[in-house]
C-alpha cells in the first residue's frame, strides 16, 4: 500500500454555522460565517490561504455551479479554487483534496468549505432532481427517494436476521433517541430536543419501515476547515488535530445490478473502512477508536455502519445498541453532537461538520457533551445509496 | 386455411363495483340504479390501451413464438397517441422484430373484429397478432360509466397450428352515430338508448349474422355458440330472443364481471367460447359499432394442444376491489387533486435518449456476457461480474419474459405517486440479473421478501404539458 496521508497534515482551524432552515440567509452569508470562524480559530488571515476546495451538491437550488460562488463570497484573490461534488460525501472530498494539496507541498495553507441551501424548492425532502445518470434515470429507474432507498436496506436486514418489524423498529428507534439526546446538548444542531423511543416508533411512516424520526432533516448550513502540514501545525496553535486516514471508496455498482450483494450492508463502507484502518495503522477498531461521527442519514444506515466499520459483528449491532455501547457515556460514543439526526444534512457541509465535532472533541471543547480523553475520532460520510455510493472516511487524532 | 392459432387476454387487476358508483353518484342520476349490479374491470392509473394491448399480446407467447410474428394490428378506440405509433410502441415492448408490419384499427367499436378479418385475409402473412384493447370513459354518474369496462385481448392468426379455422365473414358499415367522441373528447357521448337498441343493435347484428349465415349456407341452429356484445344485460337477452337462439347457444356477455370493453369485447367473449369449445364446434362472433362484422369459425382438434386454455378464467379470478370511487376518478384523470410541488416537478423527456436506449426502455432487453454468462441490465460495455469484467462481450438478453423474485422493497410516502405510497423494490431474475423496479397492482401488506414477480409494461408518467407519455416496465405479483 502507498504510504498514505497519516500524520502529514493537520487541521488548525474550523468553523461551522448553526444548521437549520435559514429562510432569511443566503448561501453567501453562510459561507462567510463558517469561514470567519475558521480563520479566527486558526489565527490566520484570508491572504494566508493558498488554495481552496468548495463542496456543494444541489447547485441548482441556490449555490450555483463552479467554485466561483466560494471565491466570490469570500473575495478570494485569484487563488485556485475548485468545486467538488460527490453526492453527500462532498464535504469529505473537499477536506481530502485540500489535505493532499498541502501534503504535496504545492500549497501551504488550504481551505475546505462546504455549504448547502436546500429549502428554496417549496417542498419537504431533498430536491427531486435527476441524480445518477441524469435524465436517463427518469426513463428506467423508479422514482425513488433517499428514505425509500435506505428503507429497502431495513426491509432486507429485518428479513435476514429474523427481526419482526416491531423488534427492528425498536432497535432503530434507540439509535435515533440516542442521537436526539446528544443533539439537545449541541447549540449548533438544528433539532435540539430529546425524543423517546415510543414516540419514534409511533411516528408517521415516511418509507416503510422507516418513520419520521428514522430520517434526518433537510437543513442548511456551512462548515470549513483550514489545513496545514502537520510539522508546521504547532506554529499556529498548541492543539492541532492530525490526520490519521482519509479514504474515499466508490461503488462500481456491483451491488446494484449483480446478484451477489446481500442487501443488508453497505459494501462500500466496509471496503473504505478496511483501507482507512490500514492507513491509520488501526488493528482493532472497536478498541482503538474513541468516538465516531457517522452518516446517519437514516437510523438503519447507522445500524449497518456499526457492522460495516467492524465495530459490531454482522447481524449483532443490535446487541451493542441495546447495551448502550454507542451512547455518550458508552464505550464508543457515536454522534456525540447528535449527528445528521439532529443537525440535518446540508449535503456539501455535512462531511466537514462531522470533522468539526471530532476536532472540537479532540481539543476538549465540547462542554456538557465532552467525551473523556478521546484519542482517535472517526468520521464516515456516505454519498448516494446503499447499493451504489461514495464513502468518505477520515480518522483524526490529537497526537502525532 | 387461415385461422386462430393462439390467444391471450388481459384484464386489469382492479374491479369497481357498480354499487360503489351508484352510492357515489345515485343522488345525481338515480336512474343508474337499474345498472348497479356486478362490477367492472378498471385499468390502473399506470395503464392505457397500449399497455393493456401489450399485456394481452404477451399472454399469447405461451403458444406462439414471437420470432414468427411478422404483422401486428392494434384495435382500439382509445389509443393514447394520435401521432406516434401506438402499434410501434407495442411492437417494441413485445420485443417483435422491427421488420414487423404494424397498423392500427380505430374509429368504432367493431375495429377489433375488422382487424381480425383483415388478418384472416392475408395468406402471405406468416403470423399476425391482433390486439384489441379499450378503456372508454363515461362521465360521472352516467350509464356509460356504469357499463364500460377496461380490458384487452390478443389473437394470433396463421396457417399452422390453427385452433379455430375461418369459415366466412360478413361486414356491414353504417354511419350510425350511437356512441361518439371527437378529437378533443375525453368522454363518450350517446344518443337515446332506446333508439340505439331498436334502430341499431336489434337490426344491425341480426343483419350481419343473417348475411353471414346466408353467405356460408348455414342455419343458425348449426352454430354451437353465438357471440355478440351486450348493449345492456337486458338488451343482450332480448336480442337472443329475436335471433331465436336457445339460451345455451348464447355466449355470456360478461357485463357483470368486467363491463363492456369496447372494441375488445366481442373478441374477449370469443376467447371465453374457445376456452369451453370442443373440436368441431362452430362459433359465430359479431361486433356492433358503426355497423357490424360477423365471423364464423370452426374449432379444430389442435385446440387441445394449447398450453393454457383458461386465460380468461384466470384473468377473471385475479382481481382486487377498488373500493373508493374518488380514487377511480383520480385514476381516470377526472379529479383535480392537490399534487404538491414535488408532484408538479416534471423533468422533460429526452426522446433522443429514449430512442438510443430503446432496447432497455421499451423492450427490457439487457445483455448476457458471452465470457461468463452473467445476465445484466441495462447493457453496458463492461461486464458487471467483478470476477469477469470482459469488454464488449454482450449479447441481447430479454428480461420481460423472466420471472423475478422480490429481493427487497419499500412503500415510499415521500416520492410522488398517483397511488401513494409508491411501492418499489429490487428484483432478482431467475437465471440471473438484478434491477430496480416500481411495483404495481399490489399493496404493501401483501409483499414479502423473495416472492415471485413478473414484468409488466406500464405508463410511468404522463407529461401533458409536453404531450408525451413515458413507458417502462414494472414488477407485479406473479400472475402466471
Amino acid at each position: 500500500m502507498a504510504e498514505g496521508i497519516k500524520n502529514k497534515v493537520a487541521i488548525i482551524g474550523m468553523g461551522c454555522t448553526k444548521f437549520g432552515e435559514h429562510w432569511d440567509r443566503s448561501a453567501e452569508s453562510l459561507i462567510v460565517e463558517a469561514f470567519e470562524e475558521a480563520i479566527t480559530d486558526a489565527g490566520i488571515e484570508k491572504k494566508d490561504i493558498d488554495a481552496a476546495w468548495h463542496s456543494t451538491c444541489f447547485d441548482e437550488v441556490n449555490v450555483g455551479k463552479s467554485a466561483i460562488p466560494l471565491a466570490a463570497a469570500l473575495k478570494l484573490p485569484y487563488i485556485p479554487v475548485t468545486r467538488v461534488e460527490n453526492f453527500c460525501a462532498s464535504g469529505t472530498e473537499a477536506v481530502r483534496a485540500a489535505s493532499y494539496a498541502v501534503a504535496s507541498g504545492s500549497c501551504d495553507i488550504a481551505l475546505a468549505l462546504g455549504v448547502e441551501k436546500l429549502k428554496d424548492i417549496g417542498y419537504g425532502g431533498l430536491p427531486d432532481f435527476s441524480q445518477l445518470r441524469g435524465i436517463y434515470n427518469r426513463q428506467i429507474f423508479p422514482n425513488v427517494t433517499a428514505p425509500g432507498q435506505f428503507a429497502m436496506l431495513a426491509t432486507r436486514y429485518f428479513n435476514r436476521y429474523g427481526l419482526s418489524p416491531e423488534e427492528g423498529k425498536r432497535t432503530l428507534a434507540k439509535i435515533s433517541a440516542k442521537s436526539h439526546a446528544n443533539g439537545a446538548l449541541t447549540p449548533k444542531a438544528h433539532l435540539r430536543r430529546k425524543v423517546d423511543v415510543e414516540t419514534i416508533m409511533n411516528a408517521p411512516i415516511i418509507a416503510w419501515p422507516l418513520g419520521l424520526f428514522d430520517c434526518c432533516g433537510v437543513t442548511e448550513g456551512a462548515a470549513a476547515a483550514i489545513i496545514v502540514r502537520a510539522d508546521e501545525a504547532k506554529a499556529f496553535r498548541s492543539d492541532p488535530v492530525y490526520v490519521k486516514a482519509l479514504q474515499i471508496a466508490v461503488s462500481p455498482e456491483e451491488e446494484y445490478r449483480y446478484n451477489k450483494w446481500d442487501g443488508t450492508h453497505v459494501e462500500t463502507t466496509y471496503r473504505c473502512g478496511v483501507r482507512a484502518y490500514e492507513e491509520a495503522g488501526i488493528k482493532n477498531p472497536r478498541e482503538e477508536i474513541s468516538m465516531m461521527e457517522v452518516h446517519d442519514c437514516f437510523s438503519i444506515t447507522e445500524l449497518v455502519i456499526y457492522e460495516d466499520l467492524q465495530i459490531s459483528l454482522r447481524g449483532r449491532a443490535k446487541e451493542d445498541v441495546d447495551s448502550g455501547f454507542f451512547e455518550l457515556n458508552g464505550k464508543m460514543p457515536c454522534q456525540s453532537d447528535g449527528g445528521l439526526k439532529s443537525f440535518g444534512h446540508p449535503i456539501g457541509a455535512s462531511g466537514i461538520r462531522m470533522i468539526y465535532e471530532e476536532y472540537k472533541q479532540l481539543q476538549g471543547k465540547c462542554g456538557e457533551r465532552q467525551i473523556k480523553n478521546p484519542r482517535l475520532g472517526l468520521t464516515h460520510n456516505l454519498g448516494g445509496f446503499p447499493a451504489n455510493c461514495v464513502i468518505g472516511i477520515s480518522i483524526w487524532g490529537n497526537e502525532l | 386455411m387461415a385461422g386462430i392459432t393462439a390467444y391471450g387476454v388481459y384484464l386489469p387487476y382492479y374491479r369497481l363495483k357498480r354499487e360503489t358508483i351508484f352510492k357515489a353518484m345515485g343522488w345525481f342520476t338515480p336512474g343508474i340504479a337499474g345498472h348497479a349490479k356486478g362490477e367492472k374491470a378498471i385499468a390502473n392509473y399506470d395503464e392505457d390501451s397500449v399497455t393493456m394491448a401489450i399485456a394481452a399480446g404477451m399472454d399469447c407467447f405461451t403458444d406462439i413464438s414471437r420470432e414468427k410474428i411478422n404483422t401486428l394490428y392494434l384495435a382500439s378506440t382509445t389509443l393514447p397517441n394520435k401521432e406516434r405509433g401506438n402499434a410501434s410502441i407495442a411492437c417494441g415492448a413485445l420485443n417483435l422484430s422491427p421488420n414487423t408490419r404494424v397498423a392500427e384499427f380505430s374509429g368504432c367499436l367493431k375495429s377489433g373484429t375488422t382487424a381480425l378479418i383483415t388478418a384472416l385475409n392475408e395468406p402471405n402473412s406468416e403470423l399476425t397478432m391482433i390486439s384489441a384493447s379499450d378503456c372508454r370513459l363515461g362521465k360521472a354518474g352516467g350509464t356509460q360509466e356504469q357499463l364500460s369496462g377496461d380490458g384487452a385481448v390478443a389473437i394470433a392468426v396463421g396457417n399452422e397450428g390453427v385452433i379455430a379455422s375461418l369459415i366466412g365473414y360478413y361486414s356491414l358499415s353504417y354511419d350510425f352515430a350511437d356512441y361518439r367522441r371527437m378529437d378533443s373528447d375525453k368522454f363518450t357521448r350517446s344518443w337515446e338508448q332506446r333508439w340505439i337498441r331498436d334502430a341499431g343493435y336489434f337490426k344491425m347484428i341480426p343483419e350481419a349474422i343473417n348475411g353471414l349465415l346466408t353467405k356460408c349456407g348455414i342455419q343458425i341452429n348449426d352454430i354451437t355458440k353465438v357471440i355478440y356484445p351486450p348493449l345492456s344485460i337486458r338488451d343482450h337477452r332480448d336480442l337472443a330472443k329475436r335471433l331465436v337462439l336457445e339460451p345455451d347457444k348464447v355466449q355470456a356477455h360478461l357485463i357483470e364481471s368486467i363491463g363492456s370493453t369496447g372494441s375488445a369485447h366481442p373478441l374477449i367473449m370469443l376467447i371465453a367460447a374457445l376456452e369451453e369449445a370442443q373440436p368441431g364446434d362452430k362459433i359465430l362472433v359479431a361486433s356492433f359499432g358503426s355497423g357490424s362484422d360477423a365471423l364464423l369459425f370452426q374449432v379444430t382438434e389442435d385446440i387441445k394442444k394449447l398450453k393454457n386454455r383458461n386465460k380468461l378464467k384466470r384473468n377473471l379470478d385475479y382481481k382486487g376491489e377498488l373500493e373508493n370511487y374518488i380514487k377511480y376518478l383520480s385514476f381516470k384523470g377526472m379529479l383535480a387533486k392537490e399534487m404538491g410541488i414535488r408532484g408538479e416537478e416534471i423533468t422533460p423527456t429526452s426522446l433522443s435518449l429514449a430512442w438510443r436506449e430503446r432496447n432497455a426502455v421499451l423492450r427490457l432487453v439487457g445483455s448476457k456476457c458471452k465470457a461468463c454468462g452473467t445476465p445484466q441490465y441495462p447493457t453496458e460495455r463492461l461486464c458487471i461480474n467483478p470476477d469477469c469484467g470482459a469488454m464488449d462481450q454482450m449479447e441481447d438478453y430479454s428480461f420481460s419474459d423472466k420471472t423475478g423474485h422480490l429481493f427487497t422493497y419499500t412503500a415510499d410516502h415521500l416520492a410522488y405517486s398517483e397511488d401513494p405510497p409508491a411501492l418499489y423494490g429490487i428484483v432478482d431474475f431467475e437465471g440471473g440479473g438484478r434491477y430496480w423496479f416500481d411495483l404495481t397492482d399490489c399493496r404493501l401488506e401483501s409483499l414479502e421478501v423473495g416472492q415471485p414477480v413478473q414484468m409488466t409494461f406500464r405508463r410511468r408518467y404522463l407529461d401533458e404539458i409536453r404531450s408525451v407519455a413515458g413507458y417502462f416496465w414494472k414488477a407485479m405479483p406473479f400472475k402466471g
